[in-house]
């Protein structure tokens, strides 16, 4: 759950005003895409959420934390609760498939058993069967980014957030993934996509925020994408 | 902190000197580099003090006793007042006869006849423990009852004790710059190793890992790395200062410098050694990542 209220960010260093007055809520359960053009303020509205910065003024709650208080030693706390997705996979390349998904889990010190027991169970759930001991170089972007999905997964976070998740990845590969965000949702978990791709977005009835300028300027249940991408 | 995940983060420290193998061992080399620099200008400056200690001990001074003390039993007797000046680190008693037996020796035979050994004093030949003391010890011995003169070079004490200063200072000043020099190259080297794992370090914390789970196998890694690089230094000092001494040796047969063996002084060149090669692998390590921690 998001709850952000009047937030305002300025970046000290450039007094670049990011958002402004930003009032959001994104429910347990919901499915939401985060539209804008580059500069808009998504990567801010994204970057708060999991703790990268803190809001100049207002008042952002994830997933019961109160994000403007909390202490950095906290942090790992609330990301726990997050899974988190991003456009270039971030995997760490000398470790293998299992590794990239296993490392998560122990670092919130599951046991072995534990991790023996999830691990395949995620992998097979994003369909990577098989691939366990491939190294992130060895595997297509979408086997990749379904990597990535793994280690967002396997500790069963209440929310995850996705930055730009298809950005490099073939439409058809797009969509698998869109699927695989939907059936991760109807299983109880909160999504956020942040994405450009409008079809993406129209292919799917989602609630859709639009968001320019550091205001959101339509937040829609239809999946409508209104904004005209540059 | 569970076994098992401690267990996996020593592995990892591990793990990951062998897939960043060069950037190991490019730190490896410049701790082992560093170190062996260190060492050799310590070693050297040991060895130069202990040269000059052993030029100023052949620099003694000689007590006369007294020419109405003729029994050499009665001139022995005053051995015991003379031992307990201060600064005195050792009195050996030579009779008249035999000051004369050494004086006949330097001598030609034919200057010497018809002198006997009444014209010589019994003496005292006395080291002293710190010769900048001189002046003042000896005339602690003349006080001495029974002593009638005490000779000392003074001018060469001065000489020794100007020359043992400066060498100090010196040695003391190149050694602290070369520390802080090796210790700047020495962590920036670490950093460098680090600065290629900025990425991985926040893939770890936006999965939720705590600065210790990160920490923990750089603090591994910095070990294994700060003593391999300490004890490969240790070794190869060992294996140069051998063949350097051996070398200067064979080069001073017959002269009177003797150099200090390795093997007595390798307990604390090696204890320095390593202390220094885990600090800076363990502390620099810690240290570089510090930045890519606040994320």
């Amino acid at each position: 759950m998001v709850r952000m209220t009047d937030v305002t960010k300025v970046y000290d260093s450039s007094g670049t005003v990011a958002l402004d007055a930003v009032d959001l809520v994104i429910d347990e359960g919901e499915f939401v895409f985060l539209v804008g053009p580059s500069g808009s303020g998504k990567t801010t509205l994204m970057k708060l959420i999991t703790g990268e910065v803190y809001a100049t003024s207002g008042s952002v709650i994830v997933n019961d934390f109160d994000m403007t208080k909390i202490k950095r030693r906290k942090l790992p706390k609330v990301r726990r609760t997050l899974g988190v997705i991003f456009q270039d996979y971030r995997l760490i390349e000398n470790m293998d498939v299992y590794d990239n998904v296993a490392f998560a889990m122990r670092v919130v010190g599951a046991s072995n058993k534990e991790i023996r027991k999830r691990v395949p169970y995620v992998l097979e759930l994003v369909g990577l069967e098989g691939r366990e001991k491939r190294l992130p170089s060895e595997l297509s972007g979408g086997e990749q980014q379904r990597v990535a999905i793994a280690r967002a997964l396997v500790n069963s976070p209440r929310m995850i957030v996705a930055d730009e998740p298809t950005g490099n990845l073939d439409p058809v590969r797009s969509l698998e993934l869109m699927l695989l965000f939907e059936k991760i949702n109807e299983m109880g978990t909160t999504i956020l996509v942040v994405t450009h791709e409008k079809e993406l977005v129209n292919a799917f009835s989602k609630r859709t925020i639009t968001i320019d300028g550091g205001h959101v300027i339509s937040d829609g249940m239809d999946g409508y994408y209104s904004y005209e991408i540059e | 902190m569970r076994l098992s995940r401690g267990g996996y983060l020593i592995r990892e420290g591990f793990r990951s000197i062998k897939t960043h193998s060069f950037m190991s061992f490019a730190t490896v080399t410049i701790i082992m580099a560093c170190l062996i620099i260190i060492g050799s200008v310590a070693l050297l400056s040991v060895n130069i003090d202990a040269l000059i200690k052993e030029l100023e001990n052949q620099n003694e001074v000689v007590a006369f006793v007294d020419d109405s003390i003729t029994e050499e039993a009665a001139a022995q007797a005053i051995a015991a007042p003379l031992e307990a000046v201060e600064n005195v680190s050792s009195v050996e008693f030579v009779s008249r006869t035999e000051a004369m037996d050494n004086f006949m020796g330097q001598y030609d035979e034919d200057l010497m006849e018809g002198i006997d050994e009444t014209v010589f004093r019994h003496r005292f030949v006395i080291h002293l423990e710190d010769i900048a003391r001189m002046a003042e010890t000896k005339a602690a011995l003349e006080a001495v009852p029974g002593i009638a003169r005490v000779r000392a070079h003074l001018e060469y004490a001065d000489t020794f004790v100007t020359v043992r200063n400066i060498v100090s200072v010196i040695s003391l000043i190149l050694t602290v710059i070369l520390v802080f020099v090796s210790i700047f190259i020495m962590s920036n080297t670490v950093k460098l190793a680090t600065f290629g794992r900025r990425e991985e370090i926040a893939i770890m914390k936006m999965v939720g890992a705590n600065n210790g789970f990160i920490r923990l196998p750089f603090v591994v890694e910095g070990l294994v790395l700060g003593v391999l690089g300490g004890g490969l230094a240790f070794v190869a000092e060992w294996v140069l200062y051998g063949v350097l001494t051996g070398r200067l040796m064979g080069t001073l047969t017959g002269s009177f410098i003797t150099l200090i063996p390795f093997r007595s002084m390798a307990l604390p060149v090696l204890v320095f050694y390593l202390g220094t090669g885990v600090l800076v692998g363990v502390f620099g390590g810690v240290n570089a990542i510090r930045n890519y921690l606040k994320v």
